[in-house]
């Protein structure tokens, strides 16, 4: 039965198939060199991830290489510096999530509701330059202004009578300098979103409330917040989904030596383990754990969101 | 009528509402502007009025020598030349790939175009990681190479994504219609027809791709080894963790001979001060004019295709 149905179905793709070529073969010439590049650089490397699993030997390629099953995996695991490692990834990104996400809401409510018009346009066309400042840049200002003693934020302490303090240097303060360093970078930019979206909030909804005697605060609570609702759900399903993925270049560029507790994440750690020690496997093994995990937040946040608001990603 | 009535009914808590904006406002202004500020302010000062924290709002003994350090400085202009031409040809390849994406992905009439969206779909969720990339980066011999600063980013599909729904949703389906009429190809009608008609979004696209390569440091970390290939962001992040080494190598400026280690540490600070402003300059004398640009993109990206 599935056989004579399938039968002619594929005939008939196979001969739509060459319809289409024959007639859209620009179409399909014109995406070749997409298709290749995806091959090249996504596909191929996806293929590479076998190395999970093996030992790899650079003469049998990865094909040849002896099998080590889910060794790696469990070197991770039983390693002294997993849990830190999962630890500061989760931190780091829950915090700067916790911080940064419900500010640039609040961010885009206040500039919308600004009254001075001149001032809100300074204000947005400064606030979105940060973001395109480049992260060396960023964090070299960090370090510059962070110095001790000479550095301007201890020039300020000491104004105010306090002790030098050399932040970069200590642990408890590297995730705060992280996530409020990022919160001034993207704050403005993230906002932007949300200021479309409340501008196409129903005028109409504000012309009654108004009439009832509702304050802005009101109106903000009860209408605005609620008309973009799906604009910040769908923002947090996706922020939701990358939440293994913290910046790399950052954290790596402000880690040293005296911070490295609180500072080695997981994608410095598959960094150096991959690229400065070249134990390809493990490193390999390590980045698919993370990759793993997000897609895990990412199904995880679209389905609950899909309970909870009925938006979803898909 | 609707104003009036708001100013009797709310005009107290609404008064302080927008006092507390404004006040807010500006602060968070302040809070922006400043840091970027300090840093041409200390660019511009005597490096020990500097230090001594005589420096916070205004330039303080104004003095070019930072500026005039940066200019000996070799690797850094290393950095600049690679960077320029990383961010054009860079560019360039971006846009033809992405127009080579887009195009075909927005035409409804062909058949392989869902099979082939979601092929580029699963690669903004899933990828290899950095180790299978870098191998296969490797294999193909780009490895310090200024290919390799190109070609494994050559597409972003978000980009993309933009520029194909622009394609769909904003150029006139009757104008394919009546080009294709007069007999024109897929081909002549991208040239001749959408492209002319999306320059409002390529031009955005476009300047993404470009800040992205202007700030690029990763690519660089990873990819290459050759000092001579390396581009402006990899040469400011060693000048950042070398300040020592740096005070050792510069040499007196005047005739004056000797220098005291103080001096050049000073020296080497204002350097940072200079680079750093250096870098960003070409954003900062282009960024007035393209803002508007680039949060246009935000609202592209935002319309779901």
């Amino acid at each position: 039965m599935q056989n004579k149905k399938k039968l002619p179905d594929m005939h008939g793709f196979r001969q739509r198939l060459k319809r289409d070529l024959k007639s859209n073969w620009i179409l399909w010439a014109m995406f070749l060199p997409v298709v290749i590049y995806y091959a090249v650089f996504n596909y191929a490397p996806m293929y590479g991830i076998l190395l999970a699993f093996k030992k790899y030997e650079i003469k049998k390629g990865i094909l040849g290489s002896p099998w080590v099953g889910l060794k790696y995996f469990e070197r991770f695991f039983s390693g002294y510096n997993s849990w830190n490692l999962i630890r500061n990834t989760l931190g780091l990104s829950l915090y700067s999530f916790l911080a940064g996400f419900p500010l640039a809401i609040i961010f885009a409510l206040l500039l919308h509701y600004l009254t001075l018009g001149k001032l809100k346009k300074v204000v947005q066309m400064v606030s979105y330059a940060p973001y395109f400042i480049s992260t060396v840049v960023i964090c070299n200002m960090l370090v510059l202004f962070m110095t001790p003693d000479t550095g301007i934020f201890n020039i300020l302490l000491a104004k105010l009578g306090l002790e030098s303090v050399s932040f970069l240097s200590m642990p408890e303060y590297f995730k705060s300098i992280y996530v409020w360093s990022g919160v001034w970078q993207s704050m403005g930019w993230s906002a932007i979103i949300y200021l479309s979206a409340l501008a196409g909030v129903d005028p109409g909804l504000h012309e009654s409330a108004i009439i009832d005697g509702a304050s802005k605060l009101k109106r903000i609570l009860y209408i605005d917040l609620p008309s973009i609702r799906s604009t910040i759900v769908m923002l947090m399903i996706m922020t939701l989904g990358g939440i293994m993925n913290v910046g790399f270049e950052k954290v790596y560029l402000l880690q040293n030596d005296l911070n490295f507790s609180v500072s080695d994440v997981i994608s410095t750690y598959t960094y150096r383990v991959g690229l400065q020690q070249a134990d390809f496997g493990y490193s390999t093994a390590i980045g698919l754990f993370n990759t793993l995990i997000n897609l895990v937040f990412l199904i995880g946040s679209n389905a609950l969101s899909r309970k909870a608001t009925g938006e979803s990603l898909w | 009528m609707v104003k009036k009535n708001r100013i009797i009914s709310n005009s107290v808590s609404d008064g302080t509402f927008d006092a507390v904006n404004i006040l807010i406002n500006a602060i968070l202004l302040v809070i922006f502007m400043w840091p970027l500020w300090f840093m041409v302010v200390a660019s511009l000062s005597d490096p020990y009025e500097v230090n001594s924290g005589n420096v916070v709002l205004w330039v303080k003994g104004f003095s070019l020598n930072g500026y005039r350090e940066l200019l000996k400085y070799e690797p850094i202009w290393i950095g600049y030349r690679n960077t320029i031409l990383y961010t054009a040809l860079g560019t360039v390849i971006n846009m033809v790939m992405t127009v080579l994406c887009a195009y075909p992905l927005s035409r409804k009439e062909w058949m392989a175009r869902n099979f082939w969206l979601k092929f580029c779909l699963i690669t903004m969720y899933f990828g290899g990681g950095l180790i299978p990339t870098y191998l296969v980066v490797k294999g193909l011999g780009l490895l310090d190479t200024i290919w390799a600063m190109m070609i494994p980013g050559a597409l972003s599909f978000y980009n993309a994504l933009i520029v194909r729904n622009y394609f769909m949703n904003s150029i006139p389906v009757d104008l394919f219609e009546s080009a294709k009429l007069d007999g024109a190809t897929h081909g002549q009608y991208l040239l001749k027809v959408a492209l002319p008609l999306s320059k409002p979004v390529l031009s955005v696209v476009a300047l993404y791709y470009a800040v992205g390569h202007w700030n690029d440091y990763y690519t660089a970390l990873i990819y290459i080894n050759d000092r001579k290939l390396i581009p402006l962001q990899s040469a400011m992040k060693d000048l950042m963790s070398s300040a020592q080494v740096l005070a050792a190598q510069i040499t007196p400026l005047s005739s004056e001979g000797m220098m005291s280690v103080k001096a050049k540490m000073e020296l080497a600070m204002s350097l940072k001060y200079t680079t750093i402003i250096a870098s960003i300059i070409p954003m900062l004398i282009v960024y007035p004019l393209v803002q508007k640009h680039f949060v246009k993109g935000v609202m592209l990206g935002a319309i779901k295709g």
